[in-house]
């Protein structure tokens, strides 16, 4: 892969339904069984790197961005925190004291931190899983559309693709707006939003 | 945390809201906001959990997967998953129903096995004793639905006929032929009757032998189980059609009986002056809130707050006395029936116990939080749990039977009693607010009011000095400011003459808000038709009706004045609304009310969003079968509208 073209996990925050499968999936992946089951047993309890936040009639899956230019990283006084070939942004827990520097420079509150092993954890976009050629855990997990793993050109270009054609039907007045339950709710709950914090007309 | 006045628009939850913040306690709001955010495939009913090949959901933007493993579409999940929540609707419903058949049967046959054994009873053959734990204390009501259901009167003692309406009404449940129910046969009209007999051959489903018409009260339910069983029915149409059923056999059939049997038990309702909101608590006596939905307990609460012993106590105990208050359906049935005062509706439940002044929650059924446990744990507050089949983990059990009622409620009033020196007087904290207003408009009061027929409501439709009635029920939901809606609907509608009779928590909402009071008749918010044909009559501008499972009286009256007018129900200028539904009986009320004819107003979104044939068949299709639809509208303003201009449309149709 070359180099101006890492992979990353986009989020499109409109097809977000707020199922959380995501959380799970992460939490799942990042347990010693890797097994649902097995892992809701297991002490300590493994805990997810993505979390889903509910934004008035938005739902947005807040997940490391895995910075070119890692403020995270470039704060680490121990160096802990590294990017491997991918780009993705990792921590080494053997060089993490847990001083929580990259918690406090990280724009989007990515970096947590573990009491129980005294170290930082975070996204680390499923590495046994990229050495498999699979889909990172909450990506998989994602029926909706709403996480997409990929490079930005793929990313882009699909959406470039779908604009286009969106303009052609357009033109030629064969545009039809398909029926879209989430659609439909999150304008109702967004006129609930309105109502319940001060009055309607 | 959610600033106070979000959560509601009533002042004493809003208070003790500000006080459970300031005492740390966790309420519903709170509970609400973590479980943000919730599920999308819930929220719009594409979720299936029928089967263990799933769970499966589908993606409801177009993608894949388009359908569960067994290859449901997300239509074939959403009517599913609906169907569902009708027959539990409809489950909760009848099972009360059935359980205040059985408290007749038993007192019949208890008064038989009395007489028979020669003990000195007064009036045996009336029930009046006093020795009997439940009596029939409207013999002409009773009389009334004996007449309604065929059963020959003449010479039968009460006894005797109590005896054989029970065994009528048990016989609906668990008939198993292909006739209707035998309560819907005598309190139906024949053109709705006729019309839903041809439903479901109006959408193309002919093998309904008798249309929607349910044929047993439990069978439908069960058979609602059946056909949402993995690998039964798939077609939206058919689901939804069996969904009218089973809500129909709730509606005519185990509402029915809870509401007319409560009344030949305990008394039908007349018009009463009482009291709501949280200031009904006293700050000097021992309070106990009875919570819940059935009166077949609560009723011998009462009776044993009024027990000299027991006052004697409280008083040696240095309360003034004891204060039994309503919450929820339980007490609007003791408020109909004897004016108990009511303390709230469903999200004043926790409110309550925060007030630090109430030594028991005694609860029975339906729409009690489990969480009003752990409220109750930081203060002295008991809560008894009652029934064989609701037991919450933390309360005290005191279970009930109806063999040894008297005892029974005379032990949980003592428990009451004797918690009373636990109160920790300086962390009681009761709002002053509340609120009178008339209540027990049931049928039979308000054909006595209007002076034994309902010609002069019917007149007052035809000249359009009332525009038409409006049927409000049920629910709180924290999704919704608490009784925001109710009381913004309400208004919009009498703006617009529209004659307001309601249930459930609608109905305390609006007692809270003085709209039950004549003198609310005054107000702007009563347009110059209604306010004039309140007055001429003395009555408020909207009536209490009761409790949600007294949303039959609602259907009563729709029937009577369709009778009237020799037209089907769905003819009539009459709409309903479920302005901030909850429950999975909302949904079969609602369900109900369409297909009895009435065009019902659902002011939160129900979990069918997700399949676009259902919602199609829901808002649009239902008006060719059954004459009537639901409006799904969150906007307590546009609702309104919406409401208005159905009522509009069929005077116009009526040629009124």
């Amino acid at each position: 892969m070359p180099p101006d073209s890492k992979p990353t996990i986009f989020i499109n925050p409109a097809k977000c339904i707020g199922c959380r499968h995501c959380e799970i999936a992460c939490a799942v992946e990042h347990s010693q069984s890797k097994d649902l089951f097995s892992a809701i047993f297991e002490n300590p309890l493994p805990k997810p790197r993505i979390h889903v936040l509910p934004m008035g009639a938005y739902n947005v899956p807040m997940n490391c961005r895995h910075c070119e230019n890692a403020p995270c990283m470039e704060v680490c006084p121990t160096g802990a925190i590294f990017k491997d070939e991918d780009g993705a942004v990792l921590v080494d827990v053997d060089k993490c004291i847990g001083c929580k520097m990259c918690a406090i420079v990280c724009p989007f509150g990515i970096p947590e931190f573990d009491a129980l092993t005294g170290v930082m954890f975070k996204c680390d976009m499923c590495p046994d899983r990229r050495a498999e050629g699979r889909l990172p855990a909450c990506v998989e997990a994602c029926k909706t559309g709403a996480l997409m793993f990929g490079t930005i050109d793929e990313v882009v270009s699909q959406v470039r693709k779908e604009t286009a054609e969106k303009i052609i039907k357009l033109k030629e007045g064969e545009y039809k707006e398909e029926y879209n339950g989430w659609d439909l709710f999150r304008s109702f709950q967004a006129e609930v939003i309105r109502i319940n914090e001060g009055e309607s007309k | 945390m959610k600033k106070y006045k979000e959560v509601s628009i009533d002042p004493t939850t809003q208070k003790m809201y500000e006080r459970a913040q300031e005492l740390g306690i966790e309420t519903v709001w709170e509970r609400l906001e973590k479980q943000q955010p919730q599920c999308g495939y819930g929220l719009l009913g594409i979720c299936c959990r029928n089967c263990m090949m799933g769970p499966c959901r589908i993606n409801p933007f177009g993608g894949e997967p388009k359908r569960g493993v067994c290859g449901a579409d997300a239509d074939t999940i959403v009517a599913r998953n609906l169907l569902r929540m009708i027959a539990a609707g409809a489950a909760a419903h009848s099972d009360h129903g059935r359980h205040v058949a059985l408290t007749l049967l038993v007192a019949a046959e208890m008064a038989e096995k009395f007489k028979k054994e020669g003990k000195p009873v007064l009036e045996l053959d009336n029930m009046a004793s006093n020795t009997l734990p439940y009596q029939v204390r409207d013999p002409e009501k009773l009389k009334a639905v004996a007449k309604r259901l065929g059963i020959e009167t003449e010479g039968k003692s009460i006894r005797e006929l109590a005896k054989e309406v029970a065994e009528v009404a048990l016989r609906d449940f668990g008939k198993q032929d292909e006739e209707p129910l035998e309560f819907l046969k005598a309190y139906l009209n024949p053109k709705t009757y006729e019309m839903l007999e041809k439903a479901a051959e109006k959408a193309g489903m002919p093998w309904f032998e008798k249309g929607v018409l349910p044929r047993s009260i439990d069978r439908e339910i069960v058979e609602s189980l059946h056909r949402t069983h993995i690998g039964t029915d798939h077609d939206p149409v058919s689901i939804l059609l069996h969904g009218l059923k089973t809500a129909l056999g709730d509606a005519w059939g185990g509402s029915l009986i809870a509401t007319e049997l409560q009344d030949v038990l305990f008394g039908t309702p007349k018009v009463i002056k009482a009291e709501a909101n949280l200031g009904v608590l006293k700050e000097d006596y021992v309070n106990i809130v009875v919570h819940g939905h059935e009166p077949v307990l609560s009723e011998k609460i009462v009776e044993a707050a009024q027990d000299p012993e027991l006052i004697e106590l409280a008083q040696k105990l240095g309360a003034k006395g004891i204060n039994v208050v309503g919450m929820c359906c339980t007490g609007l049935e003791v408020l109909m029936r004897h004016g108990i005062p009511i303390a709230g509706n469903f999200l004043q439940q926790e409110m309550a116990i925060v007030t630090g002044a109430v030594e028991a929650m005694v609860v029975d059924v339906q729409c009690i939080m489990p969480a009003t446990v752990d409220v109750a744990r930081c203060f002295h507050t008991k809560i008894i749990d009652t029934s064989p089949i609701a037991t919450f983990p933390g309360a005290i059990h005191i279970k009930f039977d109806e063999r040894r009622a008297d005892e029974i409620a005379k032990e949980i009033v003592r428990t009451a009693v004797e918690n009373f020196p636990n109160r920790s007087k300086q962390r009681v904290e009761i709002p002053k607010e509340k609120m009178s207003g008339y209540v027990g408009f049931s049928v039979e009061a308000i054909l006595e009011h209007f002076g034994g027929s309902l010609k002069p409501i019917e007149e007052a439709i035809v000249e359009g000095k009332i525009k038409g009635v409006a049927g409000l029920v049920g629910c709180n939901n924290p999704k919704v400011k608490q009784d925001h809606n109710h009381i913004k609907i309400a208004n919009e509608l009498m703006k617009r003459d529209v004659l307001l009779i309601g249930t459930g928590c609608w109905a305390t909402a609006a007692m809270k808000y003085g709209i039950f009071l004549p003198e609310y008749a005054d107000t702007e918010n009563v347009g110059p038709g209604l306010r004039e044909f309140a007055k001429e009559w003395g009555i408020p501008p909207a009536l209490n009706m009761g409790s949600c499972v007294d949303c039959t009286r609602m259907l009563v009256l729709a029937d009577l004045i369709a009778r009237d007018f020799n037209v089907p129900i769905s003819a009539l200028p009459v709409v309903g609304s479920a302005p901030e539904a909850m429950t999975e009986k909302a949904v079969s009320i609602g369900t109900y009310f369409v297909a009895s004819g009435i065009t019902t107003h659902l002011g939160v979104v129900p979990p069918v969003l997700g399949g676009p044939k259902v919602v199609k068949i829901l808002t649009q299709d239902l008006y060719d079968i059954v004459g009537a639809a639901f409006i799904v509208e969150p906007d307590p303003y546009k609702a309104a509208k919406l409401m208005y201009e159905h009522i509009m449309k069929k005077r116009k149709e009526l040629g009124i």
